[in-house]
């Protein structure tokens, strides 16, 4: 078992289709291997252990996910937004590595030693081997190895084996399904799980790939606009970005999309509303799936987006809020601490199982418990019909005089303010509480509240343990460049000040 | 006994599989009414293909047996009928779910 015979489906399937299209550039299926299989050969002679890239969306992403599969070796797409020396320790964990890189990557590379390295224009043009590779059939054998981001000390690298990928892709894609006009905008970098599973998810239906290097709500819609795209994937600060372009550019949303899938985090609720009425028709997706987890796990359809935004009933409606159910490849599970199974609508820890679940990081091993469930770290529930919602990272939950608090539901009700834009919850250190609610809040522009007004808000809306002791007004809260909130910055922060304070 | 993973050919037409999953025990994997080979196996001589097995199976068709315990990728199609001993295997149902990355 080996991802590689995606590819190879692909080709001998539907070989002369147009497989990817970024800028000018273009490749069919038949092409994208061979391109693959001549760097698995140069991967192999060179006598590397893994093949990193470092560089942004492109041909050579597509190619390189494909390359090491033949040439039997771990993929590992890096974050080329890391420093220099981040990117070295990184590096000395997959040595020796055949490093692909964009043209402004050149200089970090240079102070990485061991191994080689090759810019990805030649990475793409590589002369064809004699005889194609043979790729290895270990189920077991690493297909893909993603650096976690870190948020609390060193980077973990979560394993993906070539039987946890292929599992997703023949659990969840149906092979050749997408009709020959059918083009997906993808605009995450190589290094999100979602960028791998875009390529793989692509290759086996026989969607034509955009690739856009780099996000922008302007260049995504001319690409739309350029390309025909009918689908696209976006993670949720890419929407609002996109809604928020069309909002004030007054431009209309391209005509020929017809599905739009998000996920990689929290949706806000009124940007998928708005969402949904600036793109009237489209199919809206909500796909929840973590790397660990080889990409989605769950998902809300169009079916269930339109059937909750239509409903009166509360139940139904918040289903907007929920990232959907179960998909037919995995078994979802919510548990209290003590590993107990919940009932619907108990909050709890959310579990996964299933062949795509790898839960296994390098050095630490894999997470599963003896049943083979893995614990996403993930707060949640599920309601009667099985639709799971969502609740924040079990780390970021704030524990007051013994009791747990989800920043999520304070963020909820501060964002429905009229005055706040964006809201973050953290925990700060209490003396009497151990830990105590503190929130930072963005205005609207020109909007005006003051901290006391926004405690009563809260106050009246949920209990008062929820209201935050703590108010401070930013210009931005900070997120990573898939729109991942950086909770830890803010808690530092308050932190901090309580220091300063004391 | 099939592991998941494993890969086989047909030895009469150009069918190919690849196991998804299979119960323990042993299995009469065919093709065009003949054994299977293992993928990388030369094919043998004077076999040939049963034509009441000659319905054909298709690149990406998922196929399996009545009760599903066993299910095999078509990685490539042919002309020949992948069956369980007699028993021609049925073509899974096309998954439902909407397109997600």
């Amino acid at each position: 078992m080996n991802i590689a015979t995606i590819l190879d489906m692909a080709a001998e399937a539907y070989g002369p289709r147009t497989a990817l299209a970024c800028g000018g550039e273009r490749l069919s299926y038949d092409e994208l291997r061979r391109r693959a299989q001549a760097a698995a050969a140069a991967v192999r002679a060179s006598g590397a252990a893994s093949l990193a890239l470092l560089d942004v969306n492109g041909p050579a992403a597509a190619v390189a996910v494909f390359a090491a599969a033949y040439a039997g070796v771990p993929y590992v797409p890096l974050n080329y937004r890391l420093t220099k020396d981040e990117l070295g320790e990184l590096l000395t964990r997959v040595t020796p590595a055949y490093v692909v890189y964009g043209p402004e990557y050149r200089g970090v590379l240079e102070a990485c030693a061991g191994g080689a390295a090759v810019g990805g224009e030649a990475f793409l043009r590589l002369p064809a081997p004699s005889a194609p590779p043979e790729p290895a059939e270990d189920p077991q054998a690493v297909a893909v190895l993603l650096f976690t981001s870190g948020t609390t000390g060193k980077p973990k690298a979560a394993i993906l084996r070539h039987e946890n990928l292929m599992s997703y892709i023949v659990g969840t894609v149906e092979f050749a399904a997408a009709a020959e006009d059918e083009a997906i905008l993808v605009a995450v970098p190589p290094y999100h799980i979602a960028g791998i599973s875009a390529v793989l998810s692509s290759t086996y239906a026989g969607r034509r790939m955009v690739q856009l290097p780099r996000f922008e709500p302007a260049l995504w819609l001319e690409a739309a606009r350029c390309e025909r795209a009918t689908h696209a994937f976006l993670v949720p600060t890419m929407l609002a970005r996109i809604v928020e372009h069309l909002e004030t550019s007054g431009r209309a949303a391209p005509e020929t999309l017809r599905a739009i899938a998000y996920g990689g985090g929290k949706m806000p609720l009124p940007v998928v509303e708005k969402a949904m009425r600036l793109f009237a028709g489209v199919d809206f997706t909500n796909a929840y799936g973590l790397t660990e987890t080889s990409s989605t796990i769950a998902v809300l359809g169009p079916e269930d987006h339109r059937a909750a935004a239509a409903s009166d009933d509360p139940k139904i409606r918040r289903r907007l809020g929920s990232v959907g159910r179960a998909t037919g490849a995995v078994e979802i599970a919510v548990r209290d601490e003590a590993g107990r199974v919940l009932g619907p609508e108990q909050s709890g820890l959310v579990y996964v199982r299933g062949a795509q679940v790898s839960g296994e990081y390098r050095a630490l091993g894999a997470q599963r418990d003896a049943d083979g469930w893995f614990c996403t770290r993930d707060r949640g529930f599920l309601d009667a019909e099985g639709y799971l919602f969502l609740e924040g990272r079990a780390d970021d939950v704030i524990v007051r005089g013994g009791e747990n608090i989800s920043p999520g539901e304070i963020e909820e009700v501060l964002l429905a303010h009229p005055a706040i834009a964006d809201a973050a919850v953290v925990a700060m250190p209490d003396e009497q509480w151990g830990e105590a609610v503190a929130a930072a809040v963005v205005l609207k522009p020109q909007a005006q509240v003051c901290a006391a007004e926004l405690q009563a808000w809260v106050k009246t809306r949920l209990r008062s343990s929820r209201v935050p002791q703590e108010i401070v007004f930013k210009d931005a809260l900070p997120y990573n460049e898939t729109g991942k909130l950086l909770r830890r910055l803010i808690r530092e922060e308050f932190a901090a000040a309580e220091r300063h304070a004391a | 006994m099939l592991k998941p993973g494993a890969r086989f050919k047909s030895a009469v037409c150009e069918t190919q599989v690849m196991v998804v999953k299979s119960p323990p025990g042993e299995h009469d994997l065919r093709c065009g009414g003949v054994p299977m080979i293992g993928a990388n196996d030369p094919a043998p001589a004077n076999v040939q293909a049963d034509a009441a097995f000659a319905g054909g199976s298709l690149i990406g068709k998922r196929y399996v047996n009545a009760d599903e315990s066993l299910e095999l990728l078509c990685t490539r199609g042919g002309a020949g009928t992948l069956s369980l001993g007699a028993t021609p295997l049925k073509v899974k149902q096309a998954k439902q779910l909407p397109s997600s990355d």
